[in-house]
């Protein structure tokens, strides 16, 4: 096997090594199956609830991708008018940094009060959640803009507005690309923790109700899928930024 | 000299103010340049050659006399004119011919044609490129570019507008001396095609007596102009002239009043 074949399948190798071992260390500890299913069992669990994850999973998918949807504008513009103003980056920022420290789930009972048990909470948590790093991001790409580039335009009689969209917006590309990735595995873990606080439907719901009937190898299920979806989600956003900013990359053929 | 001055400096000072301390960066300057003039200006680190420069091109104030250019005076950036910094600043998303293309996306008249003669400018960014030797590289982007090469590309950017000031500061620093040298004949061949007005900052003599028409010598901080001295050897200039004698005696010259001011 040569070296490009064995970088290629190594993320396979490793995961399929992962199960080997958890299967393994199943079988040897004897450890029973509603503390750790083996991942056999586990995938049995998959293919008989098939109907029901995938419509959970659908639904979990749904309300992750609009609150990242959202997350996405509202985080870019937001990015945007702090990168581009000192007033509204000291005024902001603070504000911001105390606002993401609140852990999210502390906020669910607060949207079940607003809108009641269902796909909105799910949606808003999202949403906050994967809100902040694309701000971060954004405003740190506006806000880096080489002082001598920025007297180069200046000096051709470059207005603000001209500047944010010759320069400041084209680089700020690769960090809002690069924040893109984080946002939208953080926007599942939003959308599972408002499901399993506040829904009838969504993974998070399934994997509850699972656990609350002792259907273990079900709750490992839904993690898995979670996973599987997260993963699809980031390949997704890595393909985007490999689209919309290749030229930050170089060249080079890693990075995937 | 003949007619009024393009640029005038006239008994300029600048003080920057930092909590309680003030530095005064440079003191009563005095330079007048023609039009089509090439000038630089030399001096040890740190004595305000590039804050001279922020002050001509209007990117700070003055904190005492003034400045015109063209009759005007300069208030706030002044607009059109050229830049070159010793980084190249070209902009990595866009390829050779896009970077040198830029200005003509912000200064009038030209904004308001491109769209509609954008063919004729290609052209003329194509023929800029092609004078410096870069017109096989105009759809490389600039990492795929040498340092010399990003240099030639971020030239032709600073004067593509035609514009009748052009501000170098240290545009060859970061070079090896053997490509710095070969772009000085580059420089020089496009100031003699196109006329602009040129100021040149640098540390380096022989650059300095190479392209331009009069080198003024400042002091270290507070920066004051303590000499002037015309070049006045004919063009075109090449390498085989700095070695003659005559132009090893200006650099000389040049290098023992910066050894004075700097041992003062």
């Amino acid at each position: 096997m040569n070296e490009k074949m064995l970088i290629r399948s190594m993320p396979w190798l490793v995961t399929i090594g992962l199960f080997v071992f958890w299967e393994a260390l199943c079988v040897i500890t004897g450890v029973e199956t509603f503390i750790l299913p083996r991942p056999s069992v586990v995938f049995a669990s998959m293919v008989q609830f098939a109907p029901q994850i995938l419509h959970h999973s659908l639904q979990t998918l749904m309300t992750t991708t609009a609150g990242f949807a959202l997350g996405v504008v509202g985080g870019a513009l937001l990015g945007i008018f702090i990168g581009a103003s000192r007033l509204v980056y000291v005024g902001l920022y603070p504000v911001l940094v105390g606002f993401n420290s609140i852990p999210k789930v502390a906020i669910v009972p607060v949207l079940v009060i607003w809108f009641g048990i269902g796909t909105i909470p799910a949606i808003i948590t999202a949403f906050v959640i994967s809100f902040f790093p694309i701000v971060v991001n954004v405003a740190t790409g506006l806000a880096t803009i080489e002082p001598e580039l920025r007297d180069v335009l200046r000096s051709l009689g470059a207005s603000r507005t001209e500047i944010l969209t010759k320069i400041g917006l084209p680089r700020a590309m690769p960090y809002l690309f690069a924040s893109l990735k984080i946002a939208i595995t953080l926007a599942f873990v939003g959308s599972v923790i408002a499901e399993t606080v506040a829904s009838n439907e969504g993974i998070g719901y399934l994997m509850l109700s699972a656990s609350s009937s002792y259907n273990v190898p079900l709750v490992f299920a839904g993690l898995i899928v979670v996973a599987i979806m997260g993963v699809l989600m980031y390949a997704v956003a890595v393909w985007f930024e490999r689209r919309m900013t290749g030229w930050a990359f170089r060249g080079s053929d890693l990075m995937s | 000299m003949q007619g009024p001055a393009f640029v005038k400096i006239d008994g300029v000072s600048l003080t920057y103010r930092q909590a309680e301390e003030e530095t005064l960066a440079v003191q009563d300057l005095n330079i007048d340049i023609q039009e089509g003039e090439f000038v630089a200006v030399v001096g040890p680190s740190g004595c305000g050659k590039s804050t001279l420069m922020k002050l001509v091109t209007g990117l700070l104030d003055t904190s005492a006399g003034s400045i015109t250019i063209g009759g005007k005076p300069v208030k706030g950036p002044v607009q059109g004119v050229g830049m070159a910094f010793q980084n190249s600043t070209l902009l990595p998303w866009r390829n050779t011919l896009d970077n040198v293309m830029l200005p003509l996306e912000i200064v009038e008249p030209h904004k308001r044609r491109l769209r509609r003669e954008k063919k004729a400018y290609i052209d003329q960014a194509m023929a800029l490129l092609k004078t410096v030797g870069l017109a096989d590289f105009a759809d490389k982007f600039p990492w795929q570019l040498s340092g010399g090469m990003q240099q030639r590309a971020n030239v032709c950017r600073s004067i593509i507008h035609e514009p009748r000031l052009l501000m170098l500061d240290e545009p060859f620093g970061a070079l090896d001396a053997f490509t710095r040298e070969e772009l000085w004949g580059v420089m020089q061949a496009l100031w003699m095609e196109k006329r602009f007005t040129a100021i040149l900052i640098t540390h380096d003599l022989r650059e300095a007596v190479y392209l331009a028409d009069r080198v003024f010598v400042m002091s270290k901080r507070p920066g004051r102009i303590i000499m002037s001295k015309a070049v006045n050897i004919p063009r075109p200039r090449s390498l085989e002239t700095t070695f003659e004698p005559h132009f090893g005696n200006i650099v000389h010259e040049l290098r023992e009043h910066i050894h004075s001011v700097r041992e003062s």
